[in-house]
């Protein structure tokens, strides 16, 4: 009796563990950006024809583009 | 750190539609889906028209990242707000939430059918491995990658739109400004004076 009462019990705990809702395509966090990660614009090799920057240093690629920024301040290129 | 923003001065804007051009162009974006257009007010009226270009201006605190129901909006070390098309699943609340109109949605189809959302990218790309054809196809192309500025900006004959560190780019529009003397109305007194002397206290009227 007491075993027929313990299989019992054991068969409700596997057929309600069915019941659950476990996640079953991604792991979710709620805020946090679910996709791939990217690449950093500076961690690329510079093109051959190009501006040019030391691989995977920052400082080298932000001073470049800067540069290529202030292409933009007319008065400055013009009277440099 | 560079923090990439476009700067539109609409004293110099000619509405020449260069820089949606140069956009369609560069990134091949197809026919319906606008990644930046011109926007005129006073159409017509002599000295009252003015012109600016719009597209995602990569907000700091972005409404489209707030809103997104599956999260796939990041932001690069660079500031340029991204998403991830293989996770976007089209419900547009991005459009609704952006005070830009910058997301778009391919549209498809017999039944109406929206696609993923696209937006300017700041010709950065996106979660694909860099340079890539995947990358081109789903984003555009990656100038940043590439050391370069975004097309629109470096295309502007008038250099109206400005792109690149919002700091250096406001020193530009700065300039601009003092030399001509006018036009900090409409980007605020920061923007086009910067922090000035201390106790300084801008004009009557001016923003802040």
């Amino acid at each position: 009796m007491k075993r027929a009462l313990y299989i019992l019990a054991a068969a409700a705990v596997v057929g309600l563990a069915g019941c659950g809702e476990s996640e079953q395509v991604i792991v979710y966090k709620q805020g946090k950006y679910q996709g791939k990660p990217d690449t950093r614009p500076w961690d690329n090799e510079p093109l051959a024809a190009g501006p040019k920057w030391n691989k995977g240093d920052r400082t080298s690629w932000e001073t470049q583009i800067k540069q290529r920024q202030l292409g933009q301040h007319e008065h400055r290129r013009i009277y440099q | 750190m560079a923090r990439m923003k476009f700067l539109v001065d609409a004293e110099r804007c000619i509405e020449c539609n260069g820089c949606v051009t140069a956009c369609k162009n560069e990134n091949e974006v197809p026919w319906g889906v606008n990644r930046r257009r011109v926007v005129t007010i006073n159409d017509g009226v002599v000295g009252a028209e003015k012109s600016i270009s719009v597209a995602c201006m990569h907000c700091s605190d972005a409404p489209c990242m707030a809103v997104c129901p599956v999260d796939c909006f990041y932001r690069t070390d660079d500031g340029v707000v991204l998403h991830d098309k293989d996770i976007c699943i089209g419900c547009g609340y991005c459009f609704y939430a952006c005070p830009f109109g910058a997301p778009q949605f391919p549209q498809a189809g017999a039944f109406g059918l929206r696609g993923k959302m696209d937006k300017c990218t700041f010709c950065a790309g996106g979660p694909e491995p860099d340079r890539s054809e995947t990358e081109f196809k789903k984003y555009g192309r990656n100038r940043l990658a590439e050391g370069k500025l975004p097309a629109c900006a470096e295309m502007c004959s008038t250099k109206a739109l400005l792109g690149g560190d919002g700091d250096v780019i406001a020193d530009i529009y700065r300039e601009r400004v003092v030399r001509r003397g006018k036009g900090s109305e409409v980007w605020g007194w920061g923007t086009a004076y910067g922090p000035g002397k201390p106790g300084a206290q801008p004009p009557a009227g001016a923003k802040s």
